[in-house]
């Protein structure tokens, strides 16, 4: 296995939200990925002063030789921002991966599966969802994402696309802070009654992922066991104190 | 060990922790494998559970992973010019998988 660093050229770059950008990452060498992994990226400075950060892997593995990260820009913080601000297709950035083995989910493993996700928690989220559809697996889904408002639901059209086909797979939003005229969806922060709300129509043998803000994942992960869940069906990834 | 469980929870340092795949990218370059599903078990409270499901405080000068049954240190992680210092007295025992 290698695990070495390797230069990624941004083929392109797509807005998501007003603060949510993916990049495609041309990888030539690119071994392919599991649903769920990451990749981490690193920024050297002139002076030889270097950050990592980890971002999850939007895209399917079945696309082969690049992937999508989306990445949420967080005000003051050192690499987000210099990704939104900075990068532009053409440019190459360093890359090592794929990382993590835990946090997967392949058609191949089975369901029920459930999905929550806060903010840009939904990325890794969006991998098995993607992968699951170009799998062509009928796996009952269900997808519970939280956003702000509803200007900043990430892959908003493609998760109504993927909700329409009718292959299994839903989708429930709650906007914490801001709902639009008319909205029918939850307005409050995910908790254990949403959560049983959601959970109901997959029956027995759920497999869960939750991810994004830690406070949030750390809620999800309290809620899901108390309702039964055994913990080692509940597979947490936290993305730090970031987010909604 | 109730206790520490609500301690780390009341803690509002627990919001900057992240699962255990977040050193997932170190640890395969100090291993030469995936780790993030290799079990390991505390030597505190005998829990195993796998690297992925240890909580992990990375905002430091180094690495802690802790044991996420009984909140105790079960590895530490230090880069130095050397190399990759793991620190294991936390843990009993850490199954590294054939790459
Ligand atoms: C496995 C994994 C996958 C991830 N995937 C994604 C993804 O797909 N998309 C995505 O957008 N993000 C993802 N993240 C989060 C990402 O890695 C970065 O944490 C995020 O982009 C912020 O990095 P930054 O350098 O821009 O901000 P930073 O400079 O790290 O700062 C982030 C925020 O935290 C605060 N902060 C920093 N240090 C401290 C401290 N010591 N105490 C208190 N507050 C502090 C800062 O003030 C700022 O508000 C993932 C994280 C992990 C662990
Ligand atoms: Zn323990």
């Amino acid at each position: 296995m290698s695990i070495d660093w390797q230069l990624a050229m941004v083929t392109a770059v797509r807005d998501e939200t007003p603060t949510v950008r993916s990049f495609t990452l041309g990888l030539p060498g690119w071994a392919g990925h599991r649903p769920g992994q990451h990749i981490d990226l690193r920024l050297t400075a002139a002076d030889g002063y270097s950050v990592e950060r980890s971002y999850s892997i939007a895209s399917e593995p079945e696309r082969a030789g690049e992937v999508d990260i989306t990445v949420e820009r967080i005000p003051g913080g050192e690499v987000s921002p210099f990704l939104h601000e900075v990068v532009v297709p053409g440019d190459r950035l360093e890359v090592r991966g794929p990382i993590g083995g835990y946090f997967v989910w392949e058609a191949g493993l089975g369901g029920p599966l459930l999905l929550i996700a806060g903010g840009s928690g939904v990325v890794p989220l969006m991998a098995m969802a993607r992968h699951r559809a170009r799998a062509g697996s009928r796996i009952p889904a269900r997808l519970l994402f939280s956003s702000r408002g509803p200007d900043e639901i990430i892959y908003r059209d493609e998760l109504d696309r993927l909700a329409a086909a009718g292959d299994g797979f839903a989708v429930a939003h709650t906007l914490t802070r801001q709902q639009p005229p008319g909205w029918t969806g939850y307005a409050r922060r995910v908790d254990e009654q949403m959560l049983a709300e959601v959970i109901e129509p997959l029956g027995a043998g759920v497999r869960a992922y939750a991810c994004g803000p830690t406070a949030l994942v750390e809620t999800v992960a309290n809620a899901l066991v108390r309702l039964g869940l055994p913990p080692d069906r509940i597979r947490t990834e936290r993305f730090g104190p970031t987010g909604t | 060990m109730e206790d520490r469980i609500a301690m780390m929870h009341d803690d509002p340092a627990v919001d900057l922790t992240v699962d255990g795949s977040a050193v997932g990218g170190m640890l395969a370059a100090a291993f030469g494998v995936e780790m993030t599903a290799a079990p390991g078990q505390c030597a505190h409270c005998h829990t195993v559970s796998v690297v992925g499901a240890m909580r992990v405080y990375m905002r430091g000068p180094g690495v802690v992973l802790r044991c996420p049954a009984c909140a105790e240190v079960v590895l530490r992680i230090v880069q130095t010019p050397r190399g990759t210092m793991i620190d294991a007295r936390g843990a009993a025992y850490l199954v590294i998988e054939r790459g």
